[in-house]
């Protein structure tokens, strides 16, 4: 690339006397080097480097999401054209399918793996697995992961569990159906729906594994942003992708154990007889012996991650479209600050606002008023980030790559969805909204397709350091806006649907006079929903074949400043073939007053750039 | 035949598509464009964005005020009055700052694209208006859980004590619905005497329930407050009420509890919905099992003194002789039910954790 910015290594050189604490690992790079030639089993498949895992994670969480979204091709031409027959889908759902219709029991099924596999294996593995196994060592300027074995292993549980999840589709009982929430009594009890069986059990037991796989990541994010920064990167210069991964970690190590716990207590129940969650149950002629157990205690256990759990998901995205919206506005990110702090703000909050979730389980309505305030409060945080996205718009020089697309479209999306929550944050207004299509509009928007968004946003702007090559930008295009326009097409009418109080995981409403008013809204929601998935195909097609057939990328094809730009095009194992840059400056340097370029990486001092140091900065030079 | 058709089209369209895609890449090396960071392209995006938001906004538009009237269920309770108004309220409230917000994002988006030879405004940030932006909707927060909160403690505050009680009880798949009968009190159920004739486990050897009735549609006194007590006997249910605004959970052993006040009789509502087949109607709102769907209950809005007339000619389960047999056959095998009516009262006291007494007052009142 033509640019007459220092290199890093001319960066390198020039403090290289000044700053005599060498980071260890350095001295090692030569080993690394050495150990060229790996097999390709070490190298493609139980590979330690970030970067390998981080496609490994992209990968199949892109094959779950192909997966994940079919199911709701599924089910949305059940509700679309309910009187429709579904013999030709015979060849592929075999008994599920019976006298044309599609079996109520499997509906359920589809509905329940349509949420766990886009919540958790796409949404958490496949976007936070992803992007903070690629992007925590690179933009923190570390060689690896502080444990290379632990991120693999982190992989290969999540391989496992969705190995286990998967076979769980093809059981002659059919896989879990008891909602992605899986509430007992009805996820405990093989009676009550024939998922519940074995594929309540798979279930459970991917999602230990998930859980594992979870953890020993997080554990891993947590350790490399602190201990394993650059000389420099002190916690006020990280890039917010890497606040937003960090926070993020966080989340999921203090919440998912207690997911695990509801799911050590529920198989307890379910196998060995215990009476957690179960008591009083009349069910197939039967009187159960359980007695004295609490089907709301687990409600409590489930949310207390599950609520931390769309900020999983959220957060990540969030990280990286302030990134993105920074570099191709070619403006610093407004508020850097206050961004960090909202997300702090959003970390903290999002552990006491699970029980939103459960209004009128028959909860003490006490609970409810804390919980609502507690969950309205949520909304400063939010707007404040959504003010700031606006405010480093303001004024930009905007470059519409397929990634600011989509970053622009997040953060539409983000406020579309957010502001419906302050409705159903409010417990008056959830006695009516609860469980209905405005929950499901609200929750699509804010958190699956947002953070769908952001983790497109990520593949088309990392993609250049990911693979070497460029992503097709025009067809970038093609998919952006059909799938934006094909969101919008599908969760604004659900909201109508939802006001009007039309349940959600209702197999059929015709048999009700208020629902069965939205015939044609229903069918307008499923082609939308169905052209949506399919737009999606353009973007996998992109993916390989810019893999293979792309333009070639530059070492910064974005005129980026953060450190992953400043490896070679495809980074090495150990990231940098040289030493490690040192960081001088905060990572949003864009369109200095001053300074020669639009950009000024991280890594360039600011006594190389002493006509656009801010006076505070000057002294910092000397 | 149809098939192998249909796949060959979608084959060729494939391949068309594929072709099409190289010719664009091949064009586009040879014009110097392939390269090229910013070229129309900037310009197309930037103006489809405000012709997103002018496009989708008025689609927006029309499609929400078509549907509005779809999207109101009529309201015939006293509390859904004030929801129905607090929900449009917030609405507005929303609305305004979504059209704000996203009027914003898109005139940003189209007015700052990237024009030769600008440099962008470098503003990292500004202490005064941050705080302005998050102080203003800390303010508006507080207002909607301030009034969201009073609203809600008086909906879920105690009941009136003359409310009518009915006890709903939830089952795969439908639901069951009992009255207390001419002494007001509900009788003692026990799970573990449900049987085919006994569906919601009466205890007879309660003298209370002796006189309680079952019923297959509910009937409501317009204008009198009613206490629904709800149960589940096997997985979680909801009981939801959408013209009334009513909705809470059915929990296998945890008796849970709505009120409200109905203010309209299914007849006058009928007539001013101008639908002669209207219903209220129950539907089942949380996820318990394959009949999920198909949960409904009728439920009946009387005058006053049609209730009473309802009430009064129905039959108390003691006149029910299958109920009987069953109990009888039942608390032998299991030797529940024996335990004298007022050891099995005060168990249902500490269930429920109130007074069962509802004075009879409040039936002759109406």
């Amino acid at each position: 690339m033509a640019t007459n910015l220092p290199t890093s290594a001319q960066a390198q050189g020039g403090i290289g006397t000044a700053a005599a604490p060498h980071i260890e690992h350095d001295e090692h790079l030569h080993e690394h080097d050495e150990h060229h030639d790996q097999h390709w089993l070490w190298k493609y498949v139980f590979s330690q480097d970030h970067k390998m895992i981080a496609r490994q994670f992209l990968i199949t969480g892109m094959v779950w999401a192909i997966i994940g979204g079919l199911l709701s091709s599924l089910f949305r031409l059940q509700l679309g054209w309910p009187e429709a027959t579904m013999d030709w889908l015979k060849p592929l759902l075999g008994k599920w399918v019976e006298g044309g219709k599609l079996a109520p029991e499997f509906y359920l099924a589809l509905v329940t793996m349509h949420g766990t596999i886009m919540v958790f294996f796409v949404l958490t593995a496949g976007l936070s697995g992803t992007f903070s196994n690629f992007l925590i060592p690179l933009q923190v300027g570390a060689r690896d992961m502080a444990s290379g074995f632990m991120n693999m292993l982190s992989y290969w549980f999540f391989f496992l569990s969705s190995i286990i999840m998967f076979a769980s589709l093809f059981l002659e009982t059919g896989p879990a159906a008891a909602g992605w929430t899986i509430y007992p009594p009805l996820s405990a009890l093989p009676q009550a729906i024939p998922g519940s069986g074995m594929g309540m059990t798979m279930w459970l037991v991917s999602m230990v594994f998930f859980i594992v796989s979870q953890l020993l990541g997080g554990v891993n994010y947590v350790t490399t942003v602190i201990n394993m920064r650059t000389r420099g990167m002190s916690m006020s210069k990280l890039p917010l992708t890497i606040w937003a991964f960090f926070l993020t970690a966080i989340l999921g190590i203090l919440s998912f154990p207690v997911l695990f716990s509801a799911a050590l207590l529920l198989v307890f129940d379910r196998s060995f007889g215990t009476s957690f969650f179960l008591s009083d149950i009349y069910i197939a002629g039967q009187a159960l012996h359980n007695q004295g157990g609490s089907p709301v205690l687990f409600q409590h256990l489930f949310w207390f991650l599950g609520h931390p759990e769309v900020y999983i998901v959220i957060m990540p995205a969030m990280g990286m479209v302030s990134e993105i919206l920074a570099t191709n506005a070619r403006k610093p990110i407004f508020g850097y600050r206050a961004m960090i702090g909202s997300l702090i703000g959003i970390s903290l909050l999002s552990f006491v606002v699970w029980a939103h979730h459960m209004f009128v389980t028959g909860m003490n309505p006490f609970l409810g008023s804390v919980f609502m305030f507690l969950t309205l409060i949520i909304a400063v945080p939010s707007g404040v980030k959504v003010f700031n996205w606006l405010a480093t718009l303001w004024r930009g020089n905007i470059r519409f790559t397929a990634a600011m697309l989509f970053a622009i479209g997040f953060v539409s999306l983000f406020i579309s969805g957010g502001l419906t929550g302050i409705i159903l944050g409010n417990a008056t207004l959830d006695i009516q909204m609860h469980n209905t299509y405005f929950v499901v509009a609200h929750f699509h928007l804010v958190m699956g397709s947002s953070a769908f968004f952001g983790l497109f946003a990520g593949v088309y702007h990392w993609f250049p350091k990911m693979f070497g090559r460029m992503m097709d930008e025009k067809l970038g295009y093609i998919h952006f806006w059909l799938t934006f326009v094909g969101v919008y097409l599908v969760f604004m009418p659900m909201h109508y649907v939802g006001i009007a109080g039309f349940p959600r995981r209702y197999y059929s409403w015709t048999g009700f006079d208020a629902f069965s008013q939205f015939a044609d809204l229903n069918k307008f929601i499923s082609a939308a929903a169905i052209l949506a998935f399919f737009a999606q195909f353009i973007f996998i097609f992109n993916f390989f074949y810019s893999i293979f057939r792309g333009r070639r990328a530059t070492e910064n094809p974005w005129n980026s400043t953060t450190l992953e730009w400043t490896t070679p095009i495809v980074p090495g194992h150990g990231n940098w073939p040289g030493e490690i840059p040192a960081v001088y400056r905060w990572p949003y340097d864009y369109s200095k007053p001053g300074s020669e370029q639009d950009f000024i990486p991280q890594n360039v001092p600011y006594s190389q750039t002493p006509s656009s140091n801010l006076p505070y900065e000057r002294e910092l030079a000397e | 035949m149809t098939t192998l058709t249909i796949l060959l089209v979608l084959a060729l369209l494939l391949v068309v598509f594929g072709l099409l895609f190289r010719l664009q890449i091949l064009t586009a090396i040879f014009s110097g464009s392939y390269v090229r960071q910013i070229g129309t392209s900037n310009r197309v995006n930037a103006i489809l964005m405000l012709v997103f938001m002018v496009f989708g906004g008025a689609a927006f538009f029309w499609s929400f005020s078509e549907n509005f009237s779809k999207m109101n269920p009529p309201i015939a309770s006293i509390h859904g009055h004030a929801m129905e108004k607090m929900f449009w309220t917030t609405m507005t409230v929303i609305g305004i700052a979504f059209v704000i917000t996203q009027a914003l994002l898109f005139i940003y988006s189209y007015k700052y694209q990237h024009q030769e030879g600008r440099r962008a405004y470098f503003f990292s940030h500004n202490n005064k208006i941050e705080v302005i932006w998050t102080i203003i909707p800390a303010i508006v927060m507080a207002a909607l859980i301030f009034a969201g909160w009073k609203a809600w403690t008086r909906i879920t505050g105690p009941a009136p004590k003359d409310s009518i009680v009915v006890e709903v009880m939830g089952k795969q798949f439908n639901w069951l619905v009992r009255y207390p009968g001419r002494d007001m009190k509900l009788g003692v159920i026990n799970y573990r005497l449900i049987d085919a004739s006994n569906d919601f486990g009466f205890d007879l050897s309660d003298k209370a329930a002796l006189d309680d009735f079952t019923a297959s549609e509910i009937h409501v006194p317009k204008g009198h407050p009613v206490l629904l007590k709800i149960r589940s006997r096997d997985v979680l249910h909801a009981v939801y009420m959408p013209q009334f605004r009513v909705q809470m959970y059915a929990v296998p052993g945890m008796p849970t509890r709505f009120w409200f006040t109905p203010t309209t009789t299914t007849d006058e509502m009928r007539a001013k919905l101008g639908n002669p087949k209207f219903d209220y109607e129950l539907a089942c709102n949380q996820i318990c099992g394959q009949g999920h769907f198909a949960m409904k209950f009728k439920i009946i809005v009387d005058e006053p003194d049609d209730y009473v007339a309802w009430y009064a000619a129905q039959t108390p389960v003691s006149k029910n002789a299958d109920l009987m047999a069953s109990y009888k056959q039942m608390s032998q095998q299991t030797g529940l039910g024996k335990g004298g009516s007022d050891a099995a009262r005060a168990s249902a006291i500490e269930e429920t954790g109130e007074l069962p007494a509802t004075p009879l007052a409040a039936q002759s009142s109406l």
